[in-house]
């Protein structure tokens, strides 16, 4: 009996937290896009989001076009098929590794500082400060930061996709001996513009998950530093988790009719 | 009394899980009052408190502040009913983010959408009130000491010249000289503005000191109060073990024995 009460509890738990992340999550996206909009709050977070991840969701592009393009190397010249590796490198950075790499980087980065920050806010009682003085917290605190998530997560994806290509040239040009003029043609030839708008949307909303998961998780946290420390991790894991989820999920509905 | 009061509760109760922490919280507050709410830790002062700025949800009873039930009213109605509230929280709860003098203008430029210019003109004049300079306006809340950090919350929650302030122990970690000014400047700054406040604090001396009124909470109910004159001739044996301060009496203290 105490494994089925178990097994029940942990239902139940699961269930009620999915409620409550979807009313807040549903609360804030009201609040998002109704005015009056804090526009410094919001040139802030893109900032932190956008600009400040640069370096590292750059580098990691870099490396991962560049080892996709020895990976294939090594398959496909079994084949004598190396010609198809400009298109193997542009489709999966555009359509699944940039979004990816990019939205767990992010994660890591964002996320946590956001839980980390509403978090304390809320523990020293300043959120309920906010209150008190006629100001919604969810409006000052949470909406500029899903904004800002949303837009600016696809704009470094953007340059993420540019810089991995980049990184799978560098080394078919310089290590496996490819032309670079014919390089490039290959690469734009069989690439579409679904490709790269998937990707985008993918960005998007792995923006929305990692603000969301970051504000939440901070939002709810109890207990002193503790409690802060945990909202962090959960922070975290829960939104590289519904990033992959959602990955396959977009994925499935761009292109499995075709 | 002839005139309605200020602030009425009535019947309130809250419970967490199993345990009850208000059980039928009966005040009146008079308009220009200044009633001191005493009680030992755990008794439920600070939860009457939230309950009467609309942060906790109270499971029965009305809190009616100037004729109007606002724990019936919707969340505009609560956001404008919030803007006749001034709080000083016990941490001071600060804005770390923004510098001092942003701390304080913070009600009028996010609540009453006052410009930032003249905001901190009036957040500078206000600091002057409780004897800060405009020095220290410019620094942020983490560089201040305790008793500055209490200040300028104080200044904080009288920026915006509110009807109804409310002080969380206010003189909790200071030196006794710095808890004297803190009294002497809530009491003057109470007077300039007319405004009602409600005071929670275990610190007789303060409470002497601030109140016109005097009520005493005890597991979760109201068990006396009457003029501030009248606190060392209460009759009750309750208040004058707390006022005394003394281990022994109808007040029991859960500790064990060694």
């Amino acid at each position: 009996m105490g494994f089925l009460a178990a097994i029940g509890r942990a239902v139940l738990h699961l269930l009620e937290t999915t409620g409550s992340v979807s009313l807040f999550a549903g609360q804030a996206l009201a609040l998002s896009l109704r005015p009056p909009w804090h526009w410094r709050l919001i040139a802030r977070q893109m900032m932190d989001i956008g600009y400040y991840s640069l370096p590292v969701v750059g580098m990691t592009a870099l490396f991962t076009g560049m080892v996709l393009a020895l990976q294939s190397y090594t398959g496909f010249s079994r084949f004598a098929a190396d010609s198809a590796i400009p298109t193997v490198v542009v489709i999966s950075i555009t359509r699944e590794l940039g979004p990816v790499i990019a939205g767990l980087m992010v994660a890591g980065r964002i996320g946590a500082s956001m839980a980390a920050e509403i978090g304390t806010m809320r523990v020293t009682e300043q959120i309920d400060a906010l209150s008190t003085l006629a100001t919604n917290p969810m409006k000052y605190l949470v909406a500029p930061r899903l904004l800002a998530g949303m837009t600016m997560l696809p704009l470094l994806v953007l340059v993420a996709d540019v810089i991995g290509v980049f990184g799978g040239y560098v080394v078919s040009v310089h290590k496996l001996g490819f032309n670079p003029a014919s390089y490039l043609k290959r690469t734009f030839d069989y690439l579409q513009v679904m490709d790269v708008v998937s990707g985008l949307v993918k960005a998007s909303v792995f923006g929305f998950l990692i603000a969301l998961m970051g504000c939440y998780h901070g939002y709810r946290s109890r207990g002193g530093a503790q409690g802060v420390g945990t909202a962090t991790t959960q922070a975290v894991v829960t939104a590289s988790i519904l990033i992959l989820l959602s990955n396959y999920l977009i994925t499935e509905l761009f292109f499995s009719r075709q | 009394m002839t005139a309605a009061p200020k602030i009425q509760v009535r019947g309130l109760s809250k419970r967490f899980g199993p345990k009850v922490v208000l059980d039928g919280v009966d005040l009146d507050i008079a308009q220009g009052e200044s009633l001191v709410v005493i009680g030992g830790s755990g008794s439920g002062k600070s939860v009457m408190i939230k309950c009467i700025l609309g942060l906790i949800a109270p499971d029965s009873g009305s809190i009616v502040i100037d004729g109007e039930d606002i724990t019936k009213l919707d969340r505009r109605g609560r956001e404008r009913v919030m803007g006749k509230f001034g709080m000083l929280f016990q941490g001071g709860a600060l804005f770390d983010s923004l510098p001092v003098w942003e701390n304080v203008a913070f009600g009028l430029i996010q609540g009453r959408g006052v410009s930032r210019g003249e905001a901190k003109a009036v957040a500078l004049h206000k600091l002057a009130a409780v004897g800060l300079s405009e020095q220290v306006g410019n620094l942020h809340p983490s560089e201040l000491s305790g008793g500055m950090q209490k200040r300028v919350a104080l200044a904080r929650a009288i920026a915006t010249e509110p009807e109804i302030i409310l002080f969380d122990e206010p003189t909790t970690g200071l030196d006794p000289i710095m808890a004297d000014v803190i009294n002497n400047l809530i009491v003057d700054c109470v007077h300039e503005l007319g405004a009602t406040t409600i005071t929670i604090t275990h610190d007789m001396h303060s409470a002497r000191k601030i109140a016109t009124r005097v009520a005493m909470i005890y597991g979760g109910r109201i068990i006396w109060n009457g003029p501030a004159s009248a606190i060392d001739s209460s009759g009750n044996a309750y208040v004058d073990q707390f006022v005394n301060g003394h281990a022994e009496g109808p007040i029991k203290m859960e500790v064990r024995p060694l």
